[in-house]
């Protein structure tokens, strides 16, 4: 067998940022080595404050690294990489639709196609007949499935996804789980997803990363062999439970002797 | 099941619609504004009474029907017309070069880090002079015709305009400013997504402010080089000693301005149609 495509390489990523106040340093990532074959889907997980959201933007290229360099697949037709934000992160001002369509404007195309071609991801994420409604009028789980929808829209190649299901109820947030994984074996991507919730991790993932607590490094980088297609009936496989155990009693003895627990 | 409980009383609250009557209705709908008149009327009948019982003196204070008089005569001359149109073409002209200089500016000197470093100080420094003292050398400058005016009013709302602006392109949020730059928008496109629709509420406070300063730019402009202009009005009302004159000339200046500011709402509202209604009703 060949080796595989790689889609990201990141190597010997450190990050540290600087407090213009005070000039102290603050070290979020020690060190992030990853290497993520095409078409896999990978989550973070990890302590609150360990650095998950920064490599992502690395990664993502809005924040530069102090040590390290990121290796990115080039995409032929959509973008490189796509980022559905922790934040609601969509502008107030546009609606619905144009919100989505935002990600094609950036690429130069015209407004009209580009409302067209983002209608069938409102479909998608279920957001159907809100397409002219504006952020404050959608609750906080709709408003993450419209960022959500944003970045497919670009079809990327990379899709970068910082907790996109934080916000949402239990029962949305399995539904999104599974559709997620439809888009996913269907549109053949790579993703790179960061979670809090370890079953979410597993349930989705071929692989998962446990980050240590700040500063972040890689503590384990678990290969999860489940059956794919997956439903939501796995959760309860033996199989499931021990991966979760594994990873609890991985992310717990971080929180209780982290360097800096009480930080 | 619906046994009769004499114990239990239906909820009545006083402000409950279905008990209103028409007129109560037409009242709560128009509350603001019958309040505001009845406010405006009742002051004015005090004034009349007390101009004519002899407890306001009418020599200094004059009495609203002498004014609206006043008004009255003063709109049948064509000096009084020739006076509006100097006025108005001062401040349409100052106030308009204000705007279309003082917003794209903003938005570049918030913008650019470094170039806001250079021009903060000037920023400050032309905010905190007051712009009265550079009359006599505008009007060295460009001479007592309507120029000097112009520039007054120019220099007064530019200053109240600009320094907003160039705060809210300063306060943008960040995370936007990710979304645009994680999607790679051409700076063209960071501008009119974010940078722009975020600072509107900025420059609308500097546009209303702007009114003000504009307003006063006229006045004392006027006052000042004394050729023609609302303001040579009332400086002269004031010199003929003719009370219901001088107030008719600062009414005039006074409504000029409540009307800038009422259709500057107008644009606003249009532009914050994106955002949640207030609890104004
Ligand atoms: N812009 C910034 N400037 C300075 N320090 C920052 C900045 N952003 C994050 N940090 C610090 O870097 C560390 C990692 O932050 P990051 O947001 O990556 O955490 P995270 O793993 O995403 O946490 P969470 O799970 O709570 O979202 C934190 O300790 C935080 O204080
Ligand atoms: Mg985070």
């Amino acid at each position: 067998m060949t080796e595989q495509a790689l889609a990201l390489r990141a190597t010997g990523v450190r990050m540290e940022y600087r407090d213009p106040a005070t000039r102290e340093r603050l070290t979020a990532i020690e060190r992030m080595d990853i290497e993520i074959p095409e078409g896999e889907f990978v989550s973070i997980v990890g302590p609150s404050g360990c650095g998950k959201s920064t490599f992502l933007k690395i990664v993502n290229g809005l924040l530069p690294a102090t040590e390290g360099e990121i290796e990115i697949k080039h995409s032929k037709g959509g973008s490189d990489h796509a980022m559905v934000f922790q934040d609601s992160s969509l502008f107030p001002w546009y609606s619905v639709q144009r919100n989505v369509a935002y990600g094609l404007a950036c690429r130069g195309v015209k407004r009209k196609e580009a409302f067209a071609r983002a209608l069938p991801f409102i479909k998608l994420v279920g957001l159907e007949g809100f397409e002219s409604k504006y952020p404050y009028q959608l609750s906080g789980g709709m408003q993450q499935r419209a960022n959500l929808a944003r970045a497919l829209t670009v079809d990327p190649e990379l899709l970068l996804m910082d907790e996109p299901f934080a916000a949402l109820d239990a029962q949305t947030r399995e539904l999104m789980q599974v559709e997620l994984i439809r888009i996913w074996s269907e549109a053949q991507k790579t993703v790179l997803f960061i979670t809090h919730q370890i079953d979410e991790a597993i349930f989705l993932s071929d692989r998962v990363i446990v980050m240590s607590a700040r500063p972040g490094r890689i503590l384990a980088d678990i290969t999860i062999e489940l059956p794919r297609p997956r439903d939501l009936d796995i959760k309860r496989t033996p199989r499931f439970v021990e991966y979760e155990e594994q990873i609890w009693r991985l992310i717990s003895k971080q929180l209780s002797v982290g360097p800096e627990a009480a930080a | 099941m619906t046994t009769a409980s004499p114990a239990l009383r239906p909820v009545r609250n006083e402000r409950d619609r279905k008990h209103r009557s028409p007129l109560q209705r037409w009242y709560r709908n128009h509350e603001a504004w019958v309040l505001g008149a009845s406010g405006v009327i009742g002051f004015l009948l005090l004034w009349e009474l007390g101009s004519r019982s002899g407890v306001v003196d009418q020599f200094f204070f004059s009495k609203p029907t002498d004014i609206a008089s006043a008004a009255v005569r003063e709109v049948q001359l064509a000096r009084f017309w020739n006076d509006v149109k100097v006025s108005v073409w001062e401040f349409v002209t100052g106030y308009t070069l204000a705007v279309i200089t003082a917003i794209p500016l903003g938005l570049i000197i918030g913008w650019y880090r470094r170039l806001s470093y250079m021009i903060d100080p000037w920023l400050n420094l032309f905010n905190s002079l007051p712009r009265i003292a550079l009359i006599p050398l505008l009007v060295l400058w460009v001479g007592l015709g309507v120029e000097s005016k112009i520039a007054v009013v120019f220099l007064g709302a530019f200053f109240s305009i600009i320094i907003p602006t160039v705060q809210g392109v300063r306060t943008v949020d960040r995370r936007l400013l990710d979304v645009a730059k994680s999607f790679g928008a051409s700076q063209r496109l960071t501008f009119t997504s974010v940078v722009g629709p975020a600072t509107v509420p900025f420059i609308t406070t500097g546009l209303r402010l702007g009114i003000g300063r504009a307003l006063i730019g006229v006045i004392v402009g006027e006052i000042y080089a004394q050729t023609s202009g609302l303001g040579v009005l009332i400086v002269r009302a004031n010199e003929n000693i003719q009370p219901d004159r001088m107030f008719f000339g600062v009414l005039i200046f006074t409504f000029s301005g409540i009307l800038g500011v009422a259709a500057l709402r107008r644009v606003e509202h249009y532009f914050d149609r994106w955002r949640p209604v207030s609890e104004e009703r």
